[in-house]
């Protein structure tokens, strides 16, 4: 969209002091476009000082949660808290935030200073504190020496930086960035996505990100809430939802490439993938009741070679294989299973044949049939 | 959330006080006289649907309708194939688009008596610069206040002169919205110019094309100015549209009623015949 | 298909350039073998839409020439090179179902009903699009779109080149790395040869054979993946691949020795040329945490799932280490260690070192 960008124009607009901005709760909100829910009943709480990332895959919800977070759609139902004040009947210009889109949206006809400057002048502050926040912010998003240009004069990630720049200076209680780096190219956004933890460290805001990556949450680390079909799946500290994704779609969302998984029958200390490997069970796994689950375990977990004695090995015809300089992939099939694997260094694998792999079965999550976890 | 919102109610109300006096309320009056017969004073007898039958019974208004069907069935013929030529004939690229757009622009510009005049004074055999053209160069026997077929054909070039620029600044619009890699992708695949504009263009203008017919079809059902001026529907009644005919029966017979079922019956018309383009134009977008 | 020579191409957007920063492409010269997968690498406005433009005639250079095979096509129009293409953008006909949008290019070079039913059927097939065949293409996700106007390239028998620009732009995620492996099916399958044009790491040397790394309208570097990968010749392919890219470090070299922050390190081989800045590079990868070596301050850790990037401080430079085992917590004192064979020196940009046979 060529609009202008929202616009943080409010009367009530107040800037409060870093660090003592708090949480946003969500109180089961919920949005319906006529009779189509778009996001179903959702309760969180999102704290500063730490990123909370929104992952899941295009139409999952995640912009209109923001959206509703920030007031630019009606709730169906539900409360929004933000710093113990309840802002669900709060217009968007009272709410205090800033919102950084995936398209680059600044004022065309203002000068980069201008537009970082525009929320405070709109706010009514004094032309020497303003100057001071976005000096500031400008040398935090290395903005300075393009401070006079017009946004047509930056490139993608110039304009980008500008827009992060201009909610750094405004000190929000609440950033949402929504998808902010996918249209900036591969290295650029490496950068960025390395530095933005360190740009909102200690300035006290709620920040939310929503992305499609799930490397890039794992790279924000903070907390991360699983989206799919408009509602939150988990939430939890980024690496432990990582680690332990409590339902296998949880585990789908947040693998790339995607989670390797097959239907395995138990029984005794034994678990079989159909016409295919077996191996002993441990640990919680082995408490399991008889009967059929679904075994997940992630592509680097499945290797062209052998690591230790527990390994099982699992025979399969290699497909398509892929060698990115420092790992190689190979996508082979196993029965009725696609799996892939995913290593370290170069394997060589003829396409068309047969290659045993190896995965070591303390790796592998076991979902019951509803998709939850259970071991 | 609700609350908030209700406010906005505010910032509609002028226009909705605004629609109410010149729309509403013009029409309630219409209405009004359409049924009743009043012979001044405010003097009013109920004459039930009279006047519609009357009027639709009428073989002056069905002359009248069949010109006014005629007319615009001429002009978009003409108008919407010479808009998309022109507009596909137009550079996309460079100075000279904006040279082109403002030349395009220029006839629209112009207000509707004058343009009536500046082709009546055009035309005019001797003095017009057509006019003179036709008659003593060409030696064409051409006079439009004396034959009908030639009023017709300059109220038509009138029109096309005047609206044609609406139809090729939208289908511009359209044109200049398809991105390169299509026209790109359509050399690859060896597809023909034909095949271009079959394929690429005219797809793509297709929104735009069924707003400039809408416009265009709604525009000269309902003309007026241009024509009155022109010919004033003449000679004898060979370009008395529909409106010249309306404002004939309100202004110069005063028959405040009959007329005022015509404009009725003229504005069903015209909201059916734009639904029925529009729901044509619009239906296999879904499928 | 067909054999493309590259031949002393250069491309200026002026017409009358006068120094090399006015040209938008600087001197090529590669040959790309007959059924090989190549990609284009870098970073935006690095002339690799140009030179793609100029492969698929759009562009006609301003110095050099192309040839596919031996036939010299810097002149012909598109239409006349037998090429196809894919955009960032899909391309689809949208008042086509999705067999017409498959049989259009041999519909429009006259091919026979028959033959044209056989192709479609072959290349619907292939890109698993069977049963969308009579849907209408406009109403198709963005990755089956993209699928389709490849598809288009594919039906052709008689085609020199399919390119790809950016093609997995609009596409989500986990669709991506499932178009991804399908094109890379398709190569293996057809063998035609296939130029991709991409500023993703990731995409090209997953996609490619040979990729050619570019910057400024420059070929900075041409290898496998591998090569690039172990072996950059530039800092600046040393930096753009890998993810974390490699660790640049000042230092001064002398032998077969580097000083960096008052520590000997060993290199690859001994030091060539002499003046010029000299600068360490050494992937993260091939950075070893342990009990020996250069001391250091962990300064950050961050969890990438599969294994760690840590932070590490050397006197007042900070460099990176990948871990996939249990690593120190952050503030922790370290020691790290390089490994000798993947360590080298580079002047002015360029690789210094020799490697040891």
């Amino acid at each position: 969209m060529g609009g202008p960008p929202v616009s943080p124009a409010q009367a009530g607009y107040q800037a409060s002091p870093a660090g003592s901005a708090g949480m946003i709760e969500l109180h089961d909100i919920s949005k319906r476009v006529g009779k189509v829910v778009h996001i179903k009943p959702t309760s969180l709480t999102l704290q500063p000082g730490h990123f909370n990332v929104l992952l899941g895959a295009t139409g999952s919800g995640k912009t209109s949660l923001i959206k509703l977070m920030a007031g630019l759609d009606p709730l169906a139902s539900g409360r929004i808290v933000m710093d113990g004040q309840d802002i669900t009947k709060l217009s968007t210009q009272k709410r205090n935030i800033s919102l950084v889109h995936q398209f680059f949206v600044n004022y065309p006809h203002m000068t980069v200073f201008e537009n970082i400057a525009s929320p405070l002048r709109v706010a009514g502050m004094a032309p020497s504190e303003i100057q001071g926040r976005v000096e500031e912010a400008a040398d935090v998003l290395q903005l300075r020496p393009m401070l006079q240009r017009r946004p047509h004069e930056l490139s993608g990630g110039q304009q980008q930086r500008t827009a992060l720049a201009r909610a750094i200076a405004k000190e929000s209680r609440a950033v949402f960035l929504d998808e902010p780096l996918a249209n900036l190219d591969y290295k650029l956004r490496e950068e960025l996505r390395e530095q933005l933890p360190d740009l909102f460290a200690g300035r006290g805001a709620v920040v939310v990100y929503a992305t499609s990556e799930p490397e890039e949450a794992l790279l924000l680390g903070g907390w991360t809430a699983l989206m799919e079909d408009g509602h939150v799946t988990q939430f939890g500290p980024t690496s432990e939802i990582y680690r332990k994704p409590d339902n296998l779609t949880a585990a789908r969302v947040f693998s790339d490439p995607p989670i390797n998984a097959a239907e395995v029958t138990k029984s005794g200390s034994e678990a079989a993938l159909d016409g295919g490997a077996r191996w002993t069970l441990s640990g919680d796994a082995a408490g399991l009741a008889d009967g059929r689950y679904t075994v997940a375990v992630r592509p680097h977990r499945v290797t062209p070679q052998r690591h230790s004695e527990a390994d099982v090995a699992l025979k399969g015809r290699v497909l398509v294989t892929e060698l990115s300089g420092s790992d190689s992939s190979a996508h082979f099939q196993m029965g009725d299973n696609f799996w892939v694997s995913l290593a370290s260094g170069v394997h060589p694998y003829q396409v068309g044949e047969d290659h045993t792999f190896y995965m070591n079965p303390v790796h592998c999550r076991y979902f019951a049939a509803d998709g939850k976890l259970v071991a | 959330m609700r609350t908030v919102n209700q406010r906005g109610w505010f910032f509609v109300l002028p226009v909705l006080i605004l629609v109410a006096f010149n729309a509403l309320m013009p029409i309630m009056t219409v209405v009004n006289y359409s049924v009743q017969e009043t012979f001044g004073n405010n003097v009013f007898f109920w004459q039930g649907l009279d006047w519609f039958e009357q009027i639709l019974r009428s073989d002056r208004f069905q002359a009248a309708l069949g010109r006014q069907f005629l007319f615009t069935a001429i002009i978009l013929a003409i108008e919407v194939p010479l808009g998309i030529v022109i507009a596909l004939s137009m550079p996309r690229k460079g100075i000279w688009v904006p040279v082109c757009l403002v030349l395009m622009a220029l006839p629209m510009l112009i207000p509707w008596n004058v343009v009536g005049q500046m082709w009546n004074i055009f035309t005019l055999p001797k003095v017009g610069m057509l006019g003179y053209f036709m008659n003593d160069v060409l030696g064409v026997n051409y006079d439009m206040t004396q034959d009908p077929l030639a009023a017709w054909i300059t109220v038509v070039v009138m029109d096309v002169w005047h609206w044609t620029s609406l139809v090729v600044l939208l289908a511009y619009a359209g044109l200049v919205s398809i991105p390169d890699a299509y026209y790109h992708a359509a050399k690859i695949d060896g597809a023909s110019s034909w095949s271009v504009f079959r394929y690429i263009q005219l797809p793509k203008m297709k929104t735009v094309l069924t707003i400039a017919i809408l416009l265009r079809f709604i525009d000269s059902f309902n003309i007026y100015t241009e024509p009155f001026t022109l010919t004033g529907g003449g000679p004898g009644n060979s370009t008395t549209l529909l409106s010249i005919d309306l404002v004939k029966i309100a202004l110069g017979q005063f028959d405040l009623g009959p007329a005022a079922a015509m404009s009725l019956i003229y504005f069903a018309i015209t909201l059916m015949v734009s639904w029925l383009f529009y729901t044509l134009m619009t239906k296999d977008d879904a499928g | 298909m067909a054999r493309i020579t590259l031949s002393k191409l250069r491309h200026s957007y002026y017409p009358d350039p006068k120094g090399p920063d006015d040209y938008a492409l600087k001197e090529i010269d590669v040959t790309w073998r007959n059924g090989g997968a190549y990609a284009l690498l870098g970073p935006s406005g690095c002339g690799k839409s140009t030179l793609l433009n100029i492969i698929s005639g759009l562009l006609t250079p301003s110095e050099g020439r192309v040839l596919f095979d031996d036939n010299d096509v810097t002149d012909l129009p598109p239409d006349r090179r037998n090429i196809a293409q894919v955009f960032q953008f899909p391309v689809i006909y949208d008042t086509m179902t999705v067999r017409q949008n498959l049989a259009f290019p041999l519909k429009n070079r006259g091919v026979d009903e028959a033959r044209i039913a056989e192709r479609v059927a072959e290349i619907a097939e292939m890109l698993e699009v069977v049963p969308m065949l009579d849907t209408k293409a406009a109403n198709l996700s963005p990755d089956n779109k993209q699928k389709i106007s490849m598809g288009r390239g594919l039906v052709r028998d008689d085609v020199n080149v399919v390119m790809f620009d950016e093609p997995l732009t609009v596409i989500d995620p986990h669709l991506k790395w499932k178009l991804r492996s399908k094109l890379k099916e398709l190569h293996q399958r057809v063998r035609a040869t296939m130029i991709y044009v991409t500023h993703d790491q990731t995409e090209a040397l997953t996609f490619a054979d040979e990729v050619v790394v570019m910057q400024e309208g420059e070929v900075v570097q041409i290898g496998t993946p591998v090569e690039l990968f172990e072996r950059p010749q530039h800092t600046f392919v040393g930096h753009f691949i890998g993810s974390p890219g490699m660790n640049i470090l000042p230092c001064e070299a002398a032998g077969d020795r580097a000083r960096f922050q008052g520590h000997e390190i060993a290199l690859e081989g001994p030091v060539t040329g002499s003046g010029g800045t000299t600068v360490l590079g050494i992937r993260p990868e091939y950075v070893g945490i342990g009990d020996t070596g250069i001391p250091a301050q962990v300064t950050k850790v961050s969890d990438v799932g599969r294994h760690y990037v840590i932070d590490a401080q050397v006197g007042d430079m900070t460099l990176k280490a990948v871990s996939e085992e249990a690593v120190p917590e952050k503030g922790a004192s370290v020691h790290l260690a390089f490994r000798p064979e993947q360590t080298r020196v580079y002047r002015d940009g360029w690789i210094a070192t020799e490697a040891r046979r």
